[in-house]
């Protein structure tokens, strides 16, 4: 726990010089609210911002799965089969050049406003450090375990479930916990992409209206969930991994 | 469960069925390659090898149980998951695999133990479980390579007394490759010595096997076999 201080104080630094400049300089509250105004934002605004984020926290979750199961089906295939292998792991790299940004208001044309294409913007995000990951631990697998299995009964199958799987688990989960960083981004790209709900919707109306408060406190919100989902992801990682005692420091 | 095989080059050997043959030479003389080749892991570039008349990779990885060096337990898995993995490999159920091993913990010394990651076992401890679990897999020939090279002395005087006891329970024929020779006077009933990729020399062991193990390793015909074996290394 002596960890989280550091970084915990020098926020709390930052957060304080931000309030003392921008009253000091009389900076207008449309241009850059102080730490103040934002919290009662967060605070009058409860209600709307409470239903935008439960919008969104569905979003990124089911988005998130998504990735995850989509990825590690990818990398079991590409591991199982050299040729895929060499066949589309270069586009699956091409297709991480392609923006998000611009993918986003296609998905919208093609699936409409509903959480479809929001889901697919996510996993889109989301879905690539997990099947690197997961491809190389999953190739990582120690060869002298591997000639043991053989030695006992164990054929391609039996390889990959007790020792190919478990071994690459750690691997997977540093792509999934790299992932759960991106999935809010995502779910704001795709509702900036036409949406009529959401932290990215609020964001969109509240910037018109020049409410920069409303802003920074959905963005506060945003970031709170991307931290959440990270925790979610380490605490699942101590559950499934327990027997990697380094885990503890990831 | 017979044993004709020829390895390496100019090497041949047998290993009678229920029999145990040790094979000393210094490191690196090709013997973990040469258990390597009867397990059926590799295949030699020339000549021939047959266990229990089998002759092809497939058949002699059917009817061999290696034991590597490491003990490459799984550290995912508690002692009697390691233990039971050959079972499960060829297809029991977790339950049954499990209540196949449990007996063998209890009768072997390991009682307490079942359900330890190998995290917290002692190096002995660990290369117990690593032999029950060659043994689990319910081959007639045991491939022991260098079984307890990593331990330290004590344990290692230990463990292969215990290893003794184990295979008077549970016997098996046994091919064992060390470079320890009072290892493998005391576990084989005959040793060969490995070097220069020929083989040295072809030791009887005619000990009395019932003894504890002090009395074996000073007792007059056991040292003079040891003299033997350790000029024939050279």
């Amino acid at each position: 726990m002596r960890r989280i201080w550091p970084p915990l104080v020098l926020l709390a630094a930052a957060v304080g010089a931000w309030e003392l400049v921008v009253r000091a300089a009389h900076v207008p509250d449309y241009l850059f609210p102080a730490p103040t105004k934002v919290a009662s934002s967060l605070a009058d605004d409860a209600g709307l911002l409470g239903r935008a984020t439960l919008v969104t926290v569905r979003e990124i979750l089911l988005g998130y799965l998504l990735a995850v199961a989509v990825a590690i089906a990818i990398a079991v295939v590409l591991h199982f089969s050299a040729a895929l292998r060499r066949a589309l792991l270069p586009i699956l790299v091409l297709s991480q050049t392609v923006p998000t940004v611009l993918l986003a208001p296609i998905l919208a044309i093609l699936l409409g406003y509903g959480i479809r294409p929001k889901l697919i913007v996510v996993a889109v995000v989301c879905f690539f450090p997990i099947v690197v990951n997961t491809v190389d631990g999953l190739r990582s697998a120690d060869p002298e375990l591997v000639r043991m299995m053989r030695t006992l009964n164990g054929g391609r199958l039996a390889i990959f479930r007790r020792v190919e799987l478990p071994g690459a688990l750690p691997a997977i989960f540093s792509g999934a916990r790299v992932a759960a960083t991106y999935a809010a981004v995502g779910a704001v790209f795709g509702e900036w992409a036409g949406s009529s709900s959401g932290l990215g919707f609020v964001i969109l109306q509240a910037q018109p209206a020049l409410e920069t408060a409303r802003i920074f406190a959905a963005v506060l919100v945003l970031s709170a969930l991307a931290l959440a989902l990270y925790a979610l992801v380490t605490l699942a990682e101590h559950l499934l991994v327990p027997w990697r005692p380094e885990a503890r420091n990831a | 469960m017979l044993g004709g095989k020829r390895v390496l080059d100019g090497l041949d050997l047998h290993v009678p069925a229920m029999g145990s043959v040790g094979i000393v030479g210094r490191s690196a003389a090709g013997k973990s390659t040469l258990l390597s080749l009867v397990a059926g892991l590799e295949e030699p570039d020339a000549g021939e090898i047959s266990v229990g008349g089998a002759a092809a990779a497939g058949g002699r990885l059917a009817r061999c149980a290696l034991m590597p060096q490491r003990d490459c337990l799984l550290p995912w898995r508690t002692a009697l998951d390691n233990a039971a993995i050959a079972l499960e490999n060829a297809g029991l159920p977790r339950r049954d695999a499990r209540r196949r091993a449990a007996p063998l913990f209890a009768r072997l010394g390991l009682a307490g133990a079942e359900r330890l990651r190998p995290a917290k076992l002692s190096g002995g401890m660990r290369q117990r479980v690593a032999f029950l679990r060659t043994l689990l897999a319910d081959k007639p020939v045991l491939l022991l390579d260098e079984p307890f090279g990593a331990l330290d002395a004590i344990t290692r005087a230990e463990l292969q007394e215990w290893l003794a006891d184990a295979l008077a329970a549970e016997p098996r024929t046994v091919l064992l490759v060390t470079h320890d020779v009072e290892e493998a006077l005391l576990l084989c009933e005959r040793v060969l010595v490995l070097a220069g990729g020929r083989v040295a020399a072809e030791l009887d062991v005619d000990v009395p096997r019932d003894a504890p193990r002090r009395e074996i390793v000073t007792s007059h015909s056991f040292l003079e076999l040891r003299e033997r074996a350790l000029e024939a290394i050279g």
